[in-house]
């Protein structure tokens, strides 16, 4: 007991028995690390398995839109590649893009939803990227220490906020500003809604691109200044060149979450299906046109494929574009390597 | 111990077969979001007159009422328009037995202007040009010279469906229409848009203007009264309607025949609708 009190434990030899015990003990831990192994393989295949899955249920509903026959009552309601690409021609007035699925003759043309999710997109990435990259070159270069433990933080939590939240704001107080500061016709627009969108994406693009910024090997710094570069030539000409694969993944990753937010835009942007350039008129998006209509739609309707459609547009969308921004950073990693040699 | 036990799993049985029981009087309604309000002041209290009834109402819209009796996902679905043809195809084929629509209350739609707009009248033609995007500034009806900002539904809104059926005559909405998701968002955008113009259920709120509706450019406006409405003189009361298939759930029968008994017109114009005319 006094040697134990005093925190030295009696030596004890390893006896035969003991021996046996601790072999047992490493099979059995060696078994425990395989069953843990096979646990994580499983889980890291099941999430690829999920995307592969999700994917051919989406495909599966909306294909059969292009060789099923319409169903009994619905003979009107063709769908092709032409109802799909319009526009839509009147005897009476010139044709143009509708989007008009609940009518006599429903119109199903895709391209105002599609210059609407590029709009919306195109104005938050503008909006974002800039304000986020310029953030985080200050938070990774430029800030003290107990600046960037504020400012880091609180960008982070923008990701939090619900874009329930966002989408009210917008709805609410982002529009009225927008239309008295700029004396717009329309409360509800692209611009509003981008700008909304926006917000949802700069943590996104701010996380990824301090990382990287930080990530950035001290040794370059150290070079720069060495050779007589202030820190402002050091950030623009040395670290951000060198972290610029990371901050395009993250250009990239915000894009791919403007495209596909729904709530923010269902609320702000005035879902009107327009086909024009102007960043002030009202936009209906591919996201919102899907979770405003599908809780109606008829089980295996023309319109319900339709929808379905969509969200496979929406899936190839994304993927294409992160498909791009994949092999674009790595020819960026490769020429940066290269010039490193 | 046992015996205990053997008590609990008995009475938790029990308890279970009664509340299956008690789930055959159980209906459930959906769809028209103009008619919630109508339908769980019916359920309530018709709920209270019959112990045991038990009435689950919900909205949506009245194209996810009818979706749901074609999916057969509800008893009985309220709609703010009539069922198309297509649709009555498709649930008798799907469901195998014949639908049947029961007209409950009337409704009187209106369409209002920012209460700045000196406009007090307007013809259904004119707001049919208006919709369909020939009329575009409100010069052309007198009034100031300045371009329409127009306020429509969703698409899943009967509302919607019964303005294109019954203004535009089936004709297609300008795309640049705004769709917004329910009567109060359209409301509240028209009461902040000076050249806004909106449709909907009879709605007082500050800062809209509800016009006075003429059927045809020579008619007599009308307002949407309750008299107005009854006599069809009024050119946008509509009916609204239950779609059921009768005998399928004896409870769902019941309540139907209550709601357009006298007991339940009683109950219309406490929600702001009008009875059937008797």
């Amino acid at each position: 007991m006094d040697s134990e009190a005093a925190g030295v434990l009696p030596r004890v030899e390893p006896t035969a028995a003991i021996q046996r015990a601790a072999g047992r003990n490493r099979r059995f831990t060696q078994t425990v690390e395989k069953v843990i192994e096979a646990w994580v393989k499983l889980t890291a295949m099941s999430a690829i398995l999920t995307i592969f899955l999700i994917f051919v249920f989406v495909g599966r509903e909306a294909l059969p839109l292009l060789w099923e026959d319409p169903q009994p009552g619905l003979e009107h309601e063709v769908v092709n590649w032409s109802t799909l690409a319009g526009p839509t021609h009147y005897p009476d007035r010139p044709s143009r893009f509708m989007w008009q699925p609940v009518s006599n003759v429903p119109k199903y043309n895709l391209p105002p939803l599609i210059v609407g999710t590029l709009k919306t997109t195109i104005i938050a990435i503008l909006f974002a990227a800039p304000l986020a990259i310029l953030a985080a070159i200050m938070s990774s270069e430029f800030a003290p220490r107990w600046l960037r433990e504020i400012v880091k933080p609180t960008i982070e939590l923008l990701a939090g906020i619900p874009s329930v939240v966002l989408g009210f704001f917008a709805l609410m107080v982002l529009a009225s500003w927008l239309q008295d500061l700029l004396g717009l016709r329309l409360r509800l627009n692209a611009l509003n809604a981008g700008i909304a969108l926006g917000l949802a994406v700069i943590p996104i693009i701010f996380t990824v691109a301090e990382d990287a910024l930080t990530t950035v090997p001290k040794s370059y710094r150290e070079a720069s200044f060495a050779l007589g570069a202030n820190r402002w030539e050091t950030a623009i000409k040395i670290v951000v060149p060198a972290a610029l694969p990371g901050i395009f993944a993250g250009v990239v990753l915000g894009f791919g979450r403007a495209v596909g937010e729904t709530m923010i835009v269902l609320m702000a942007s005035g879902n009107a299906a327009t086909t024009t350039w102007s960043f002030t008129d009202s936009v209906r998006t591919l996201s919102a046109t899907v979770a405003a209509e599908l809780g109606e739609v008829v089980f295996g309707s023309p319109h319900y494929r339709v929808l379905f459609l969509i969200g496979v547009l929406l899936f190839v969308f994304t993927f294409a574009v992160n498909l791009c921004g994949e092999m674009y950073v790595q020819r960026l990693n490769g020429r940066l390597e290269g010039s490193r040699s | 111990m046992r015996t205990f036990a053997r008590i609990v799993t008995a009475a938790a049985a029990a308890s279970l077969l009664a509340t299956s029981a008690w789930a055959e009087g159980s209906v459930t309604i959906k769809g028209s979001d103009t008619m919630v309000i109508l339908g769980q002041k019916w359920a309530e209290v018709y709920m209270q007159k019959n112990p045991g009834a038990k009435v689950q109402v919900t909205g949506g819209g009245s194209g996810t009422g009818i979706a749901a009796l074609i999916n057969g996902t509800t008893d009985i679905a309220e709609s703010s328009r009539a069922m198309k043809s297509a649709e009555v195809t498709s649930a008798e084929s799907k469901q195998g037995s014949k639908v049947k629509e029961t007209p409950v209350a009337l409704d009187a739609l209106s369409i209002y202007v920012n209460a700045s707009n000196p406009l007090t009248e307007i013809s259904l033609p004119q707001a049919r040009k208006i919709y369909t995007g020939v009329i575009t500034n409100w010069k052309e009806l007198g009034g100031p010279d300045a371009p329409i900002t127009l306020y429509s539904r969703e698409n899943n809104s009967g509302t919607y469906v019964f303005f294109k059926e019954h203004v535009l005559q089936n004709d297609d909405f300008d795309p640049s229409a705004q769709t917004l998701p329910g009567t109060a968002s359209v409301v509240n955008a028209v009461s902040k848009d000076a050249n806004g113009i909106g449709y909907g259920g009879i709605a007082y709120a500050e800062g809209i203007k509800p016009l006075l509706i003429k059927k045809d450019d020579n008619a007599p406006a009308v307002e949407g009264t309750l008299e107005n409405a009854q006599s069809g003189k009024y050119g946008l009361a509509r009916e609204l309607y239950f779609y059921m298939f009768p005998g399928k759930n004896a409870a769902a029968d019941a309540f139907a025949a209550w709601v357009v008994s006298p007991d339940g017109q009683a109950l219309v114009e406490q929600v702001g609708y009008y009875p059937l005319k008797r």
